[in-house]
């Protein structure tokens, strides 16, 4: 049943595969992207409390979900690459890594924009904020991994070992708005029951979701056809896809 | 049209520092992480030229060795 997954195993298929996909999730991404955010920006009604400012939500929101999304992804490329060994995962560990890192920062950043006009403060060390900081730092620790031994498989192992740990931060970051009193909000669109928000402002939220992770999964996407190309530079496959003709045993058949 | 006007839009209802500065860190930050992947895209080709003209002169090199008695 799933014997047509084994030759991605080989970097060769899946960068194919990956290049096929690379224009359909890059131009979704954009199109996506700019509906939402203008639907967002401008279409959207203001909200009856918090007037103009909400609008952060727009970008907040998607790149939060798609933090914890992403270092999601890392943790089962991360147990792929120790249990069955294959390369590609390894190096998917390190291509997500920085993305995630990025929608992290994003989150944080619009977070503490957000709050300063609505709380009185950039930041809190409170629940929500403090575990969203460290997943921020636990992506910094499995990219700094990754990079910090010679031999690169001791390098990808470790890493591999973080991110699996560093599960147990996803749902502590999910459900601290409940186990804690802390400034942020409840949970508004994943929770039983039905969202507590306008319609009007639901689907360009939902929309802007959606680009988030057309976005994400095109930045990880070319990060990884980097990894691959990087680390089969010395492999016949890779050269052609990087322009250079592999060198044809020539010249040792005329030293014959 | 939630606003009247492009100053309202701008204005952003008394937020629009917060609001609009928001969106450009943003983009910032996924503009940055794209150029650089694109850059490290443009080096890795770069390597592999490397790779290449080092190779061939070793080959060079070793038909050197061998012609020479």
């Amino acid at each position: 049943m799933w014997r047509w997954l084994h030759p991605y195993a080989k970097a060769e298929a899946s960068y194919r595969l990956l290049s096929r996909l690379l224009p359909w999730f890059a131009c979704s991404a954009v199109v996506t992207l700019l509906i939402s955010l203008v639907w967002g920006l401008a279409f959207a009604p203001a909200d009856y409390q918090q007037g103009d400012s909400y609008r952060i939500i727009y970008i907040h929101v998607p790149a939060a979900i798609w933090s914890m999304g992403a270092y999601f992804g890392m943790a089962i490329m991360a147990l792929i690459a120790l249990v069955w060994q294959i390369r590609t995962a390894s190096w998917a560990i390190a291509a997500i890594a920085p993305v995630g890192a990025a929608m992290t920062a994003i989150a944080l950043l619009t977070g503490a924009i957000w709050g300063k006009p609505m709380w009185g403060t950039w930041w809190e060390w409170d629940a929500r904020l403090t575990s969203e900081l460290i997943l921020f730092f636990l992506y910094v620790g499995v990219l700094a991994l990754y990079f910090a031994f010679d031999d690169q498989k001791a390098g990808a192992k470790a890493a591999a070992i973080l991110a699996i740990v560093g599960v147990i931060n996803l749902p502590i970051i999910h459900f601290s708005v409940e186990w804690w009193n802390t400034l942020h909000q409840g949970a508004t669109i994943t929770k039983f029951g039905r969202p507590s928000i306008a319609n009007d402002m639901l689907w360009p939220l939902l929309l802007s979701i959606l680009a988030f992770a057309l976005v994400t999964a095109t930045l990880i996407i070319m990060r990884l056809r980097n990894e691959m190309l990087f680390n089969e530079i010395h492999r016949p496959w890779a050269q052609a896809e990087l322009g250079v003709n592999p060198p044809v045993a020539v010249s040792q058949q005329e030293t014959r | 049209m939630a606003f009247s006007d492009w100053q309202a839009f701008i204005h952003m209802g008394g937020y629009g520092l917060y609001v609009w500065s928001a969106f450009a860190l943003s983009f910032l930050i996924l503009a940055l992480l794209t150029c650089y992947t694109l850059w490290t895209q443009r080096r890795l080709k770069r390597l592999a030229t490397q790779l290449q003209q080092r190779q061939q002169r070793l080959a060079k090199r070793r038909q050197q060795e061998v012609n020479t008695p």
